[in-house]
């Protein structure tokens, strides 16, 4: 350590040197000299390494939540999670990484956005893509037949992180399923009706959720013409529908997919209709269509889906939609996909854009593909994007200009004068043995409008002031932030008069 | 059927390895289905987490925290040599062509990097999120690869030891509200820990080694713990010996002022400082309604490296145990301390931010209170339904998707069964097997006469209700309960 510093001091001193020798314009190969002498000292200390070499980021696609987005996450979670236990979910949760094996040949062609574990001398592991997989396996490992089940978590994909527009790498996602043979569509019935109770009670604005089968998807493909090989590439166009026109749609089908025309056009004709439950009894009459004999499955039970959800009171939300063509491999039957409808922009407010908000569907096959002799157990289950959701709350209440609060509390225990900080912790420790949510200023003498302005700021509701004169007459100083009323309350009074005034109940249970 | 015991021992084996090995195996060969060390929790095991980690928020809330979240992985670089002799222990991503990652260790680092990257100087926050350890897993005592971790920390220059006071008042009130027993918190300081290992003439390079070693004082005794350090680590007898006089001693405020007058202590200007603040600790502790739960211990000796002072260390004291109770041998429950240095190590210009906080160990305290149900065979509801639609005759699904769809809107927590013509006796199976504590009961009967019945699935009393009054009567019902 001695040595370097003295080296350090060389290295000051000869550039000091050089500097002057510069300064009066000494000739040429003397500065060449010292400056030789000073690149040889420089190059004994070796590389600086008390500078940091690294930046101050988090990986690429992935954020921090600050305490004002972890408060607008915790209301839309609290939303969301109350609906889920009013339909008598239970929850769970599962490792944030699975065996490789695990998650291979389920997600098709995103299984290249999988974030992969090194190996490290044990198993190869991958971070989880969605949570239905690892609830897949959780059923055929624990050898359940039938759960009702919520899991709220993060899940990882290496996508084109698009952080602007909520498209992240690390992410939440909010899982209903429910798994079990049961009479059909009534539980697919029921994760449409949560869906909307959800959107519904988040308050942002019109939605619509579009619902198809995969039966019906790939009997009109069928009758269509395409070929069985081509079934899941032309299905992808067909889910840019909503994106791109029906003219960019076929273009891809036809000029880089190497559909022929015709069968373009025949999709054409369906993939552009969407209605009510009139639609389906359309369909069924439909000449080509009701020759198939899946198609005629998928619109059967969409029948019988209508028709629940009518008792259910949200059939004018529900759009039978033949383009909704969902990306993942695994449904096998009823898919449905809600988007907020675009409301025109109001002065200063930025469009969103138009994209799916939640998402889910019918997959019976995926327990099977877990379980050793191969049993199937019907799923049928629902996924919200809060992420999405999160940037629209905070986006609302930003235009509405309310104010969230990122702490609870309701009263700063304050002094004051100075040498009361003895008061105030015996105060503070009485309302927190209380159950009262209290803060106090890490000062040993603070000045009361330090005190009064951080209670302005954290929007604390209530000051507790202790000064010498109260000290002695019994009684605290109790002082109502925004209206800046103030009261004397007796010392032994005060719990409970606080607790008035916050709507706290009166014991702790 | 023969008792289990008495089975053939090779068929008892059988039995064994099908019930633990998982289906997944039989299928594959010798993969398992789960990677090692990490678990699924079942709404069971959830039940009693959401309870003890809202005990644990409500409490950090109490105290003025805000909450916030880390990513799952930072860059490896960001979490690289903070952790001293852990580091190997760390879970890397594999690298598929972008930035290196590691998965967090811990909720500390990831918080130090945020205060620098956002040039926060006060803060005063919780953070719950799990964290990823490649540690042996001893399962039988609750550790895990992938764990919870309940941390609140105080960052900010302020006036000394009453932030660090708050954080052992905080272990106090969760340890207290989560009704596991009698505990106790052991409080120590680095500065005192240091000057004790100086002034006993032990080598500076030896410092973190000998640390080590006497923080195992917990589990091991002295004698072992001595034979440690002198026989493994080049420990000079005579310097353990000094080591000892010290180390075996824990107290109350007195103890600190015994060793404000120790001949060799009192010479060294660290355990002076230490000694200083912990003095004011306990006039604060006092204050706080805490000092008998707090022990100066200096045997206290915390892994990791980047304490600066205070350090505190929360265990159980073990009940003894009662028939068929397992002792419980889980080690700290809570634990923390100040650490000044390690936000300037993430700062550009080494800008410091001293920092205090505690880390609460729920994985343990999960396991413990998970023990103590099993021994007293308690169970708990998974779902939170209140009531049940049900009905005894065929053909009226549509009645009972129509009356349930009002429970649901008016916020009331209401299932029915995925049948279309469910027998009576079922549905109220379920209910009883679930928890759920009424039933509303629709019939041909009740749809004539425009009414509901309610069934208590507790005493079986039923009594008829208009449908008009249904949704009014059930929120009286539930409030009262």
């Amino acid at each position: 350590m001695a040595e370097r510093a003295a080296l350090e001091e060389l290295v000051k001193l000869q550039g000091e040197r050089v500097r002057g020798l510069k300064q009066q314009k000494a000739s040429a190969e003397l500065i060449e000299e010292e400056v030789g002498k000073l690149l040889k000292l420089k190059a004994q200390l070796g590389p600086d390494e008390s500078k940091q070499k690294f930046v101050l980021k988090t990986p690429k696609g992935t954020r921090d939540y600050s305490p004002r987005q972890m408060a607008v996450r915790e209301k839309v979670f609290d939303v969301i999670i109350r609906c889920f236990k009013r339909h008598g979910a239970e929850v769970i949760d599962t490792p944030v990484f699975e065996l490789k094996e695990t998650l291979m040949g389920k997600y098709g062609e995103d299984s290249k956005l999988i974030y992969d574990l090194k190996d490290q001398g044990g198993e190869l592991l991958s971070l989880r893509y969605d949570l239905t997989v690892p609830f897949a396996r959780y059923l055929a490992m624990n050898k359940l037949t039938n759960i009702k089940r919520y899991h709220i978590a993060k899940v990882y994909r290496r996508d084109n992180p698009a952080m602007t527009r909520g498209r992240y790498r690390e992410f939440y996602q909010c899982d209903f399923d429910i798994a079990g043979n049961f009479d059909p569509m009534i539980p697919d019935a029921e994760c449409l009706k949560i869906m909307c109770e959800i959107l519904s009670s988040l308050q942002i604005g019109d939605f619509l959720v579009k619902v198809n089968d995969r039966r019906i998807l790939d009997g009109m493909f069928a009758i269509c013409g395409v070929s069985d090989s081509k079934f899941r590439t032309i299905c992808s166009s067909v889910d840019k529908l909503d994106k791109v026109s029906w003219e960019e749609v076929k273009n891809e089908m036809v000029g880089e997919k190497g559909l022929a025309p015709e069968v373009a056009d025949r999709i054409g004709d369906y993939v552009q209709q969407h209605g009510g439950v009139s639609l389906v009894e359309q369909l069924l009459q439909d000449p080509k269509l009701s020759q198939n004999k899946q198609a005629l499955e998928g619109l059967g039970d969409l029948k019988l889906l209508f028709e629940y959800l009518t008792l259910f009171g949200i059939d004018d939300k529900i759009s039978f939609d033949l383009s909704l063509a969902r990306g993942l491999d695994y449904y096998t039957g009823v898919i449905y996909e809600a988007v907020l409808l675009q409301t025109p922009a109001q002065a200063g407010e930025e469009p969103l854009g138009v994209g799916s908000v939640a998402a889910g569907g019918r997959y019976d096959g995926l327990v099977g593909m877990f379980d050793p002799k191969g049993r199937k157990v019907p799923c049928v289950g629902l996924s919200i994007g809060v992420e999405r959701i999160f940037s629209i709350v905070e986006q609302r209440l930003e235009a509405l200009e309310e104010k969230v609060r990122t702490t609870e509390t309701q009263v700063l225990v304050a002094s004051a004068q100075k040498k009361l900080l003895e008061e105030r912790l015996k105060l503070v420790s009485e309302l927190w043995d209380a159950g009262i949510k209290a803060e106090l200023l890490y000062k040993k003498n603070p000045k009361l409008l330090n005190q009064l302005q951080y209670c302005e700021e954290a929007g604390i509701p209530l000051v507790a002031i202790i000064g010498e004169q109260e000290l002695k007459d019994g009684v605290i100083k109790l002082r109502s932030v925004t209206s800046r009323e103030e009261v004397n309350v007796r010392r032994e009074d005060l719990v409970e008069e606080i607790k008035r005034r916050t709507g706290q109940p009166l014991c702790i249970c | 059927m023969p008792l289990l015991g008495l089975l053939p021992r090779r068929a008892w084996a059988a039995l064994l390895s099908q019930l633990v090995r998982p289906p997944c195996a039989s299928r594959t060969g010798a993969v398992r289905c789960q990677s090692q060390g990490t678990r699924d929790l079942s709404p069971q095991h959830m039940v009693v987490r959401e309870k003890i980690l809202d005990l644990v928020i409500s409490c950090f809330k109490r105290h003025g925290a805000k909450g916030m979240d880390t990513p799952a992985f930072e860059l490896k670089e960001i979490l690289t040599e903070k952790y001293g002799e852990d580091s190997g222990l760390m879970y890397d991503l594999k690298d598929q062509g972008g930035e290196l990652l590691s998965l967090r260790y811990d909720l500390t680092v990831p918080f130090a990097r945020y205060l620098a990257m956002n040039k926060v100087k006060k803060m005063k926050r919780y953070h719950v999120g799990k964290v990823w350890r490649r540690e042996s897993p001893t399962i039988v005592q609750g550790r895990y690869r992938e764990f919870c971790q309940c941390d609140f920390d105080i960052a900010g220059q302020f006036d000394p030891m009453i932030p660090d006071a708050e954080c052992l008042k905080i272990m106090c009130e969760i340890l207290s509200g989560l009704q596991l027993g009698d505990f106790l918190i052991k409080v120590n300081d680095r500065r005192i820990v240091d000057g004790m290992f100086a002034a006993c003439g032990v080598p500076e390079s030896k410092f973190r080694a000998i640390c080590s070693s006497i923080d195992k004082l917990d589990k091991m005794a002295w004698k072992d713990v001595r034979h440690e350090m002198v026989a493994k680590k080049g420990l000079a007898p005579e310097v353990a010996d000094r080591i000892g006089d010290y180390v075996q001693c824990h107290g109350g405020v007195s103890l600190v002022e015994q060793m404000f007058q120790d001949p060799r202590l009192s010479q060294n200007k660290q355990a002076l400082e230490g000694l200083g603040d912990l003095k004011l600790l306990f006039e604060y502790l006092t204050l706080f309604g805490i000092a008998e739960k707090i022990s100066f211990d200096l045997s206290l000796a915390r892994g990791l490296d980047y304490y600066t002072g205070v350090i505190y260390e929360a265990v159980l004291l073990q009940t003894p145990t009662q028939a068929g109770e397992e002792p419980l041998n889980v080690g700290s429950v809570a634990a923390g301390g100040r650490y000044d240095g390690l936000v300037g190590m993430f700062d550009p210009k080494g800008h410091k931010v001293p920092c205090v906080g505690l880390s609460i160990g729920v994985e343990r305290i999960f396991y413990i209170v998970e023990q103590r149900m099993k021994t007293k065979g308690e169970k708990v509801r998974t779902t939170e339904t209140q009531v049940f639609v049900a009905t005894p005759q065929k053909n009226f699904l549509q009645e009972r998707l129509k009356l349930i769809t009002e429970l649901w809107d008016a916020g009331i927590k209401a299932e029915m069964l995925y049948k279309n013509n469910p027998k009576l006796l079922t549905q109220l199976h379920y209910c009883e097997s679930t928890g759920i504590p009424l039933v509303v009961i629709i019939g041909e009967q009740e749809l004539k006469e425009g009414v509901i019945k309610i069934r208590s699935v507790a005493s079986r009393e039923e009594v008829a209700i208009k449908r008009e009054n249904l949704v009014a009567e059930i929120q009286k019902r539930l409030s009262e309960s």
